[in-house]
Protein backbone atom coordinates (compact mmCIF):
# COMPACT_ATOMS: atom_id res chain seq x y z
CA UNK A 1 0.00 0.00 0.00
CA UNK A 2 1.34 3.63 -0.40
CA UNK A 3 0.65 6.58 1.46
CA UNK A 4 -2.26 8.28 1.84
CA UNK A 5 -2.60 11.75 0.56
CA UNK A 6 -4.00 13.81 3.56
CA UNK A 7 -3.39 17.33 2.10
CA UNK A 8 -6.41 16.48 -0.47
CA UNK A 9 -9.85 16.41 1.06
CA UNK A 10 -11.84 16.15 -2.57
CA UNK A 11 -11.43 13.33 -5.36
CA UNK A 12 -8.31 14.96 -6.87
CA UNK A 13 -5.57 12.86 -9.39
CA UNK A 14 -3.21 13.58 -12.20
CA UNK A 15 -4.33 12.28 -15.68
CA UNK A 16 -2.82 8.88 -16.23
CA UNK A 17 -3.82 5.28 -16.31
CA UNK A 18 -5.12 3.86 -13.50
CA UNK A 19 -6.95 6.90 -12.27
CA UNK A 20 -9.87 5.26 -12.47
CA UNK A 21 -8.70 2.07 -10.95
CA UNK A 22 -8.14 -1.26 -12.83
CA UNK A 23 -10.58 -0.59 -15.03
CA UNK A 24 -9.37 -3.59 -17.44
CA UNK A 25 -11.55 -6.12 -15.66
CA UNK A 26 -14.53 -3.41 -17.01
CA UNK A 27 -13.80 -4.70 -20.85
CA UNK A 28 -16.18 -6.45 -23.20
CA UNK A 29 -14.49 -5.62 -26.45
CA UNK A 30 -10.70 -5.71 -26.75
CA UNK A 31 -8.74 -3.76 -29.21
CA UNK A 32 -6.85 -4.97 -31.84
CA UNK A 33 -4.16 -2.62 -33.82
CA UNK A 34 -3.51 -4.26 -37.52
CA UNK A 35 0.39 -2.57 -38.01
CA UNK A 36 -0.37 -3.68 -41.53
CA UNK A 37 -3.02 -0.67 -41.47
CA UNK A 38 -1.89 1.56 -39.00
CA UNK A 39 0.02 5.02 -40.33
CA UNK A 40 2.97 5.35 -37.99
CA UNK A 41 3.88 1.30 -38.00
CA UNK A 42 3.52 1.64 -42.38
CA UNK A 43 5.57 4.25 -42.68
CA UNK A 44 7.83 3.63 -39.20
CA UNK A 45 7.91 7.31 -38.06
CA UNK A 46 5.82 9.55 -35.64
CA UNK A 47 2.77 9.81 -37.63
CA UNK A 48 -0.99 10.44 -36.95
CA UNK A 49 -1.44 8.98 -33.15
CA UNK A 50 -5.11 9.40 -33.39
CA UNK A 51 -5.95 6.70 -31.05
CA UNK A 52 -3.26 8.26 -28.29
CA UNK A 53 -4.51 11.77 -28.60
CA UNK A 54 -8.58 10.42 -28.23
CA UNK A 55 -8.03 7.40 -25.40
CA UNK A 56 -9.95 9.09 -22.38
CA UNK A 57 -8.09 6.61 -20.30
CA UNK A 58 -4.43 7.45 -21.61
CA UNK A 59 -3.51 3.97 -21.76
CA UNK A 60 -2.27 4.07 -25.35
CA UNK A 61 1.04 4.70 -26.32
CA UNK A 62 2.78 7.68 -28.34
CA UNK A 63 5.39 4.86 -30.05
CA UNK A 64 5.96 2.99 -33.21
CA UNK A 65 3.85 0.88 -32.74
CA UNK A 66 1.45 2.23 -30.59
CA UNK A 67 0.81 0.02 -27.70
CA UNK A 68 -2.74 -0.64 -25.31
CA UNK A 69 -2.23 -1.10 -21.69
CA UNK A 70 -4.82 -3.39 -21.33
CA UNK A 71 -4.71 -3.59 -17.63
CA UNK A 72 -6.66 0.11 -17.79
CA UNK A 73 -8.02 0.02 -21.05
CA UNK A 74 -12.15 -0.30 -20.46
CA UNK A 75 -13.09 -1.24 -23.81
CA UNK A 76 -15.09 1.82 -25.11
CA UNK A 77 -13.73 1.63 -28.61
CA UNK A 78 -13.42 5.31 -29.14
CA UNK A 79 -9.87 4.85 -30.67
CA UNK A 80 -11.34 1.93 -33.58
CA UNK A 81 -14.10 4.64 -34.08
CA UNK A 82 -11.62 7.83 -34.65
CA UNK A 83 -8.53 5.57 -36.51
CA UNK A 84 -8.60 6.98 -40.22
CA UNK A 85 -7.61 3.70 -41.60
CA UNK A 86 -9.43 1.60 -39.52
CA UNK A 87 -6.73 0.08 -38.32
CA UNK A 88 -8.15 -0.79 -34.63
CA UNK A 89 -11.05 -3.61 -34.63
CA UNK A 90 -12.47 -4.54 -31.32
CA UNK A 91 -12.41 -8.09 -30.62
CA UNK A 92 -14.79 -10.03 -28.15
CA UNK A 93 -12.82 -10.38 -24.65
CA UNK A 94 -14.45 -14.26 -24.34
CA UNK A 95 -12.45 -14.93 -27.54
CA UNK A 96 -9.00 -14.12 -25.78
CA UNK A 97 -10.55 -16.41 -22.85
CA UNK A 98 -10.80 -19.17 -25.00
CA UNK A 99 -7.52 -18.78 -26.36
CA UNK A 100 -5.96 -18.69 -22.76
CA UNK A 101 -7.91 -21.64 -21.83
CA UNK A 102 -6.07 -23.64 -24.45
CA UNK B 1 -20.87 55.80 6.24
CA UNK B 2 -24.20 54.74 7.28
CA UNK B 3 -26.69 54.75 4.47
CA UNK B 4 -30.16 53.94 3.57
CA UNK B 5 -30.77 51.01 1.07
CA UNK B 6 -32.33 47.96 0.79
CA UNK B 7 -31.79 44.49 1.86
CA UNK B 8 -30.32 43.67 -1.48
CA UNK B 9 -28.40 46.79 -2.19
CA UNK B 10 -26.91 45.56 1.01
CA UNK B 11 -25.91 42.52 0.17
CA UNK B 12 -24.73 43.92 -3.34
CA UNK B 13 -22.41 45.95 -1.53
CA UNK B 14 -21.21 43.34 0.52
CA UNK B 15 -20.13 41.16 -3.00
CA UNK B 16 -18.53 44.59 -3.81
CA UNK B 17 -15.88 45.06 -1.21
CA UNK B 18 -15.51 41.43 -0.48
CA UNK B 19 -13.61 42.11 -4.66
CA UNK B 20 -15.52 38.93 -5.86
CA UNK B 21 -14.40 38.42 -9.10
CA UNK B 22 -16.35 36.72 -11.01
CA UNK B 23 -20.70 36.47 -10.90
CA UNK B 24 -22.93 34.66 -12.44
CA UNK B 25 -26.37 34.62 -11.37
CA UNK B 26 -30.09 34.40 -13.34
CA UNK B 27 -32.30 36.91 -11.89
CA UNK B 28 -35.83 35.55 -10.33
CA UNK B 29 -37.92 37.45 -7.95
CA UNK B 30 -37.18 38.69 -5.19
CA UNK B 31 -33.13 38.11 -5.70
CA UNK B 32 -33.47 40.14 -9.02
CA UNK B 33 -32.75 43.76 -7.39
CA UNK B 34 -29.61 42.03 -6.45
CA UNK B 35 -27.77 40.55 -9.19
CA UNK B 36 -29.24 43.98 -11.57
CA UNK B 37 -26.94 45.92 -8.85
CA UNK B 38 -23.86 43.75 -9.22
CA UNK B 39 -24.51 43.77 -12.81
CA UNK B 40 -24.59 47.71 -12.70
CA UNK B 41 -21.30 48.03 -10.54
CA UNK B 42 -19.54 45.42 -12.89
CA UNK B 43 -20.91 47.60 -16.31
CA UNK B 44 -19.57 50.54 -15.15
CA UNK B 45 -16.64 49.25 -13.60
CA UNK B 46 -16.98 50.56 -10.09
CA UNK B 47 -16.37 46.19 -9.72
CA UNK B 48 -13.48 44.83 -11.50
CA UNK B 49 -15.05 40.91 -11.99
CA UNK B 50 -16.52 39.08 -14.65
CA UNK B 51 -20.73 39.39 -14.81
CA UNK B 52 -21.44 35.84 -16.83
CA UNK B 53 -24.95 36.44 -17.87
CA UNK B 54 -26.19 32.45 -18.14
CA UNK B 55 -29.82 30.92 -18.79
CA UNK B 56 -30.33 29.24 -15.79
CA UNK B 57 -29.71 29.06 -12.27
CA UNK B 58 -28.29 25.23 -12.64
CA UNK B 59 -25.49 27.11 -14.84
CA UNK B 60 -24.84 29.95 -12.46
CA UNK B 61 -23.87 27.56 -9.80
CA UNK B 62 -22.09 25.77 -12.75
CA UNK B 63 -19.82 28.50 -13.70
CA UNK B 64 -19.30 29.34 -10.18
CA UNK B 65 -18.12 26.55 -9.87
CA UNK B 66 -15.75 26.27 -12.89
CA UNK B 67 -14.94 29.51 -11.43
CA UNK B 68 -14.24 28.87 -7.69
CA UNK B 69 -12.03 25.77 -8.82
CA UNK B 70 -9.64 28.23 -11.03
CA UNK B 71 -8.98 30.48 -7.85
CA UNK B 72 -11.63 33.22 -8.30
CA UNK B 73 -14.00 34.52 -5.68
CA UNK B 74 -17.42 33.51 -6.76
CA UNK B 75 -20.71 34.47 -6.09
CA UNK B 76 -24.48 33.87 -7.12
CA UNK B 77 -28.07 34.37 -5.85
CA UNK B 78 -31.04 33.07 -6.01
CA UNK B 79 -34.35 31.92 -4.56
CA UNK B 80 -37.23 29.72 -4.60
CA UNK B 81 -37.33 27.41 -7.28
CA UNK B 82 -33.98 28.92 -8.70
CA UNK B 83 -32.26 27.43 -5.77
CA UNK B 84 -34.15 24.39 -6.45
CA UNK B 85 -33.18 23.93 -9.89
CA UNK B 86 -29.12 24.45 -9.31
CA UNK B 87 -29.64 21.94 -6.24
CA UNK B 88 -27.86 19.07 -8.25
CA UNK B 89 -24.71 21.82 -8.44
CA UNK B 90 -25.31 22.68 -4.99
CA UNK B 91 -24.18 19.50 -3.46
CA UNK B 92 -21.65 19.70 -6.01
CA UNK B 93 -19.83 22.63 -4.73
CA UNK B 94 -20.08 20.96 -1.45
CA UNK B 95 -18.43 18.10 -2.08
CA UNK B 96 -16.08 19.53 -4.43
CA UNK B 97 -14.87 22.13 -1.06
CA UNK B 98 -15.61 25.29 -3.12
CA UNK B 99 -15.59 28.35 -1.28
CA UNK B 100 -18.62 29.89 -3.12
CA UNK B 101 -20.91 32.44 -1.32
CA UNK B 102 -25.19 32.62 -2.52
CA UNK B 103 -27.42 34.70 -0.97
CA UNK B 104 -30.59 33.04 -1.23
CA UNK B 105 -33.38 35.35 -1.08
CA UNK B 106 -36.10 33.25 0.48
CA UNK B 107 -39.43 32.62 -0.88
CA UNK B 108 -41.91 30.04 -1.16
CA UNK B 109 -41.62 26.90 -3.48
CA UNK B 110 -44.11 25.97 -6.09
CA UNK B 111 -46.36 24.59 -6.62
CA UNK B 112 -48.85 26.42 -6.34
CA UNK B 113 -46.61 29.14 -7.97
CA UNK B 114 -46.04 31.61 -5.36
CA UNK B 115 -43.42 34.64 -5.03
CA UNK B 116 -43.61 35.33 -1.35
CA UNK B 117 -41.37 35.37 1.63
CA UNK B 118 -41.37 31.80 3.38
CA UNK B 119 -37.94 30.08 3.92
CA UNK B 120 -39.01 26.22 2.92
CA UNK B 121 -36.39 26.98 0.13
CA UNK B 122 -33.26 26.90 2.10
CA UNK B 123 -34.55 25.13 4.68
CA UNK B 124 -34.89 22.62 1.81
CA UNK B 125 -31.09 22.70 0.97
CA UNK B 126 -30.23 21.84 4.58
CA UNK B 127 -28.56 18.82 4.16
CA UNK B 128 -25.87 19.58 1.32
CA UNK B 129 -23.29 19.89 3.00
CA UNK B 130 -23.18 23.77 2.74
CA UNK B 131 -23.28 26.48 5.74
CA UNK B 132 -25.86 28.07 6.11
CA UNK B 133 -26.46 32.16 7.93
CA UNK B 134 -29.53 33.42 8.07
CA UNK B 135 -29.79 37.23 8.53
CA UNK B 136 -32.34 39.34 10.47
CA UNK B 137 -31.63 42.97 9.23
CA UNK B 138 -29.67 44.88 6.13
CA UNK B 139 -26.17 44.91 8.84
CA UNK B 140 -26.69 41.60 9.69
CA UNK B 141 -26.59 40.59 5.59
CA UNK B 142 -23.79 43.03 4.37
CA UNK B 143 -21.65 42.00 7.26
CA UNK B 144 -22.75 38.54 6.64
CA UNK B 145 -21.69 38.28 3.38
CA UNK B 146 -17.89 39.80 4.62
CA UNK B 147 -17.86 37.13 6.82
CA UNK B 148 -19.29 34.22 4.55
CA UNK B 149 -16.16 34.42 2.35
CA UNK B 150 -13.75 34.16 5.60
CA UNK B 151 -15.16 31.32 6.82
CA UNK B 152 -15.83 29.90 3.45
CA UNK B 153 -12.35 30.44 2.33
CA UNK B 154 -10.84 29.02 5.55
CA UNK B 155 -12.91 25.69 5.52
CA UNK B 156 -13.33 25.52 2.12
CA UNK B 157 -17.05 24.70 2.37
CA UNK B 158 -19.87 27.19 0.64
CA UNK B 159 -21.95 29.21 2.28
CA UNK B 160 -25.50 30.25 1.81
CA UNK B 161 -26.69 33.73 3.52
CA UNK B 162 -30.22 33.59 3.89
CA UNK B 163 -32.66 36.59 3.83
CA UNK B 164 -36.34 36.68 4.17
CA UNK B 165 -37.61 38.04 0.02
CA UNK B 166 -39.21 41.38 0.63
CA UNK B 167 -39.45 41.59 4.29
CA UNK B 168 -35.86 42.26 4.15
CA UNK B 169 -34.60 42.17 0.04
CA UNK B 170 -37.16 44.92 -0.93
CA UNK B 171 -37.09 47.32 2.42
CA UNK B 172 -35.45 50.12 3.25
CA UNK B 173 -33.20 50.47 6.34
CA UNK B 174 -30.36 52.02 7.42
CA UNK B 175 -27.06 50.45 7.95
CA UNK B 176 -23.36 50.87 8.30
CA UNK B 177 -21.36 50.22 4.91
CA UNK B 178 -17.80 49.25 5.83
CA UNK B 179 -14.95 50.81 4.22
CA UNK B 180 -13.16 49.01 1.52
CA UNK B 181 -9.97 49.66 3.50
CA UNK B 182 -11.17 47.74 6.43
CA UNK B 183 -12.93 45.07 4.50
CA UNK B 184 -9.75 44.30 2.82
CA UNK B 185 -7.68 44.29 6.21
CA UNK B 186 -10.43 41.53 6.84
CA UNK B 187 -10.46 39.30 3.93
CA UNK B 188 -7.30 38.91 2.33
CA UNK B 189 -7.92 37.81 -1.24
CA UNK B 190 -8.57 34.23 -1.87
CA UNK B 191 -5.42 32.19 -2.26
CA UNK B 192 -6.60 28.36 -2.86
CA UNK B 193 -4.26 25.60 -2.23
CA UNK B 194 -5.02 24.55 -5.77
CA UNK B 195 -6.36 25.99 -8.75
CA UNK B 196 -7.02 25.05 -12.37
CA UNK B 197 -3.97 25.43 -14.56
CA UNK B 198 -3.87 24.63 -17.77
CA UNK B 199 0.12 23.50 -17.46
CA UNK B 200 -0.85 20.80 -14.98
CA UNK B 201 -3.79 19.52 -15.87
CA UNK B 202 -5.83 17.49 -13.17
CA UNK B 203 -8.83 15.14 -12.50
CA UNK B 204 -11.60 17.13 -10.32
CA UNK B 205 -13.91 14.87 -8.91
CA UNK B 206 -14.18 12.31 -11.52
CA UNK B 207 -16.01 8.68 -10.56
CA UNK B 208 -14.50 7.99 -7.22
CA UNK B 209 -14.29 4.60 -6.28
CA UNK B 210 -16.62 3.10 -3.38
CA UNK B 211 -13.00 2.38 -1.34
CA UNK B 212 -9.39 3.86 -1.55
CA UNK B 213 -7.38 3.16 -4.24
CA UNK B 214 -3.89 3.74 -5.17
CA UNK B 215 -3.78 7.14 -7.46
CA UNK B 216 -1.29 7.36 -10.95
CA UNK B 217 1.61 8.28 -8.63
CA UNK B 218 1.36 5.25 -6.35
CA UNK B 219 -0.27 7.35 -3.65
CA UNK B 220 -3.51 5.96 -1.77
CA UNK B 221 -6.42 8.56 -2.78
CA UNK B 222 -9.58 8.86 -0.83
CA UNK B 223 -12.56 6.52 -1.48
CA UNK B 224 -16.23 8.54 -1.75
CA UNK B 225 -16.41 7.85 1.83
CA UNK B 226 -13.34 9.10 3.20
CA UNK B 227 -14.15 12.67 1.29
CA UNK B 228 -17.63 12.87 2.14
CA UNK B 229 -16.67 12.13 6.15
CA UNK B 230 -14.10 15.10 5.63
CA UNK B 231 -16.60 17.42 4.58
CA UNK B 232 -18.73 16.79 7.54
CA UNK B 233 -15.83 16.75 10.03
CA UNK B 234 -14.82 20.15 8.69
CA UNK B 235 -18.56 21.37 8.97
CA UNK B 236 -18.34 20.81 12.53
CA UNK B 237 -14.61 22.23 13.05
CA UNK B 238 -16.33 25.34 11.38
CA UNK B 239 -18.78 26.30 14.23
CA UNK B 240 -15.22 27.33 16.17
CA UNK B 241 -13.94 29.08 12.87
CA UNK B 242 -17.38 30.66 13.00
CA UNK B 243 -16.66 32.13 16.63
CA UNK B 244 -12.96 33.10 15.01
CA UNK B 245 -14.65 34.75 12.19
CA UNK B 246 -16.69 36.97 14.48
CA UNK B 247 -14.14 37.68 16.95
CA UNK B 248 -12.12 39.18 13.86
CA UNK B 249 -14.81 40.73 12.61
CA UNK B 250 -15.33 42.50 15.84
CA UNK B 251 -11.78 43.91 16.37
CA UNK B 252 -11.81 45.68 12.63
CA UNK B 253 -15.24 46.56 12.20
CA UNK B 254 -16.45 47.06 16.07
CA UNK B 255 -19.42 45.42 15.65
CA UNK B 256 -20.35 42.02 16.32
CA UNK B 257 -21.79 39.14 18.90
CA UNK B 258 -22.49 35.63 19.11
CA UNK B 259 -21.98 34.13 15.59
CA UNK B 260 -24.70 31.11 16.51
CA UNK B 261 -27.32 32.32 18.47
CA UNK B 262 -28.86 36.20 19.19
CA UNK B 263 -30.84 35.99 22.40
CA UNK B 264 -33.22 39.40 23.19
CA UNK B 265 -34.53 39.38 27.07
CA UNK B 266 -33.71 35.76 27.30
CA UNK B 267 -31.65 36.35 30.45
CA UNK B 268 -34.24 35.85 33.04
CA UNK B 269 -37.05 34.45 30.36
CA UNK B 270 -38.95 31.42 31.50
CA UNK B 271 -39.79 30.96 27.94
CA UNK B 272 -37.58 31.56 24.64
CA UNK B 273 -39.65 32.30 21.36
CA UNK B 274 -36.95 30.63 18.76
CA UNK B 275 -36.85 31.36 15.24
CA UNK B 276 -34.95 32.44 12.05
CA UNK B 277 -34.27 35.61 10.05
CA UNK B 278 -36.57 38.31 10.82
CA UNK B 279 -39.62 36.95 12.09
CA UNK B 280 -36.99 37.06 15.58
CA UNK B 281 -36.84 40.79 15.04
CA UNK B 282 -40.81 41.52 14.87
CA UNK B 283 -40.89 38.79 18.01
CA UNK B 284 -39.29 41.79 20.18
CA UNK B 285 -42.08 43.76 19.93
CA UNK B 286 -44.32 40.72 21.52
CA UNK B 287 -41.16 40.45 24.13
CA UNK B 288 -41.55 44.01 25.16
CA UNK B 289 -45.66 43.36 25.03
CA UNK B 290 -45.87 40.39 27.15
CA UNK B 291 -43.23 41.78 29.61
CA UNK B 292 -45.15 44.45 30.47
CA UNK B 293 -47.87 42.19 31.03
CA UNK B 294 -45.51 40.42 33.54
CA UNK B 295 -44.30 37.09 31.53
CA UNK B 296 -40.83 36.27 31.79
CA UNK B 297 -40.92 35.92 28.08
CA UNK B 298 -37.40 36.01 25.44
CA UNK B 299 -36.69 35.68 21.73
CA UNK B 300 -33.51 34.00 20.59
CA UNK B 301 -32.58 33.60 16.88
CA UNK B 302 -30.56 30.91 15.08
CA UNK B 303 -28.03 33.03 12.93
CA UNK B 304 -25.74 30.19 12.38
CA UNK B 305 -27.99 27.30 11.22
CA UNK B 306 -25.71 24.90 9.50
CA UNK B 307 -23.50 23.48 10.96
CA UNK B 308 -25.93 23.47 13.68
CA UNK B 309 -24.36 25.01 17.20
CA UNK B 310 -26.23 22.59 19.18
CA UNK B 311 -24.20 23.76 22.23
CA UNK B 312 -24.74 27.16 22.14
CA UNK B 313 -28.43 26.23 21.22
CA UNK B 314 -28.49 24.15 24.43
CA UNK B 315 -26.70 26.04 26.84
CA UNK B 316 -28.94 29.47 25.69
CA UNK B 317 -31.99 27.10 26.77
CA UNK B 318 -31.30 25.56 29.49
CA UNK B 319 -33.50 25.33 32.78
CA UNK B 320 -36.13 27.55 30.89
CA UNK B 321 -39.60 26.28 31.24
CA UNK B 322 -40.43 25.98 27.85
CA UNK B 323 -38.92 27.13 23.95
CA UNK B 324 -41.84 27.99 21.46
CA UNK B 325 -40.18 27.44 17.76
CA UNK B 326 -41.78 29.45 14.95
CA UNK B 327 -41.04 28.88 11.70
CA UNK B 328 -41.64 29.76 8.01
CA UNK B 329 -40.85 26.26 6.61
CA UNK B 330 -41.88 22.80 7.49
CA UNK B 331 -40.55 18.99 7.07
CA UNK B 332 -43.46 18.19 5.49
CA UNK B 333 -44.99 14.96 7.44
CA UNK B 334 -43.27 15.78 10.69
CA UNK B 335 -42.79 19.46 12.33
CA UNK B 336 -40.51 21.96 11.79
CA UNK B 337 -36.98 21.45 10.90
CA UNK B 338 -35.57 23.97 13.23
CA UNK B 339 -37.93 22.17 15.87
CA UNK B 340 -36.36 18.61 15.22
CA UNK B 341 -32.68 20.08 15.48
CA UNK B 342 -33.54 21.90 18.33
CA UNK B 343 -35.00 19.04 20.13
CA UNK B 344 -32.02 16.75 19.27
CA UNK B 345 -29.50 19.48 21.06
CA UNK B 346 -31.39 19.47 23.91
CA UNK B 347 -32.02 15.90 24.21
CA UNK B 348 -28.61 15.66 23.31
CA UNK B 349 -27.01 18.33 26.00
CA UNK B 350 -29.80 18.07 28.91
CA UNK B 351 -31.60 14.97 29.47
CA UNK B 352 -31.67 13.97 32.66
CA UNK B 353 -30.51 17.02 33.88
CA UNK B 354 -33.53 17.85 35.06
CA UNK B 355 -33.16 21.61 32.55
CA UNK B 356 -34.93 20.29 29.87
CA UNK B 357 -37.40 22.45 28.65
CA UNK B 358 -40.78 21.52 26.79
CA UNK B 359 -41.05 22.38 23.42
CA UNK B 360 -43.63 23.82 21.15
CA UNK B 361 -43.61 24.20 17.54
CA UNK B 362 -45.77 26.92 15.34
CA UNK B 363 -45.93 27.54 11.44
CA UNK B 364 -46.66 30.87 10.53
CA UNK B 365 -46.32 33.08 7.31
CA UNK B 366 -46.13 30.04 4.70
CA UNK B 367 -46.57 31.94 1.11
CA UNK B 368 -45.52 35.06 2.63
CA UNK B 369 -49.30 35.17 4.82
CA UNK B 370 -48.95 38.42 6.62
CA UNK B 371 -47.46 37.62 10.28
CA UNK B 372 -49.32 40.21 12.59
CA UNK B 373 -47.26 41.60 15.63
CA UNK B 374 -50.68 41.02 17.66
CA UNK B 375 -50.79 37.02 16.30
CA UNK B 376 -47.60 36.63 17.37
CA UNK B 377 -47.94 38.26 20.69
CA UNK B 378 -51.34 36.21 21.58
CA UNK B 379 -49.58 32.94 19.93
CA UNK B 380 -46.68 33.47 22.28
CA UNK B 381 -48.62 34.16 25.29
CA UNK B 382 -50.98 31.43 24.75
CA UNK B 383 -47.76 28.77 24.65
CA UNK B 384 -46.64 30.37 28.19
CA UNK B 385 -50.01 28.87 29.96
CA UNK B 386 -50.06 25.43 28.46
CA UNK B 387 -48.49 23.35 25.54
CA UNK B 388 -51.42 23.62 22.65
CA UNK B 389 -50.46 20.88 20.93
CA UNK B 390 -47.68 18.08 20.20
CA UNK B 391 -48.37 18.65 16.63
CA UNK B 392 -47.00 22.10 15.09
CA UNK B 393 -49.87 24.39 14.95
CA UNK B 394 -50.06 26.89 11.54
CA UNK B 395 -50.66 30.44 13.16
CA UNK B 396 -53.57 32.07 11.21
CA UNK B 397 -54.61 29.17 9.24
CA UNK B 398 -58.54 29.63 7.63
CA UNK B 399 -59.81 26.49 6.91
Amino acid sequence: MGTRNYRRKTSHSENGPGDGGRTGSWRVERPVIDRNLCIPCKRGKEACFICWLFCPDIVISRTIPPTINLEYCKGCGICAEECPTKAITMVDEAKFAEEDKE
Amino acid sequence: MHIIENGNAAAALGVKLCRAGVIAAYPITPQTPLTEKLSEYVESGDMKAQYIPVESEHSALAVCIAASSAGARAFTATSANGLLYMHEQVQWAAGARLPIVMCVVNRAVGAPWNVWNDQQDSISQRDTGWIQIYCSDHQQIIDAVIKAYWIAEKVSIPIMVCYDGYILSHTFMPFDLPDQEKVDAFLPPFNPDYALNPMEPANLNTVTLPDVRLDVKGELAHGYMEIRYLLQEDLRKTIAVAADAEKRFTEVFGRGGDPYVEPYRCDDAEYVAVGLGSMTYQMRVSVDALRKEGLKVGVMGVRFYRPFPDEAVASALKGKKGVIVFEKAISYGYEGALMSDLKSALYEHLAGTGLLPSVQNFIAGIGGREIKTDDLTQTLRAATQSRVSKEPVWIGLKL
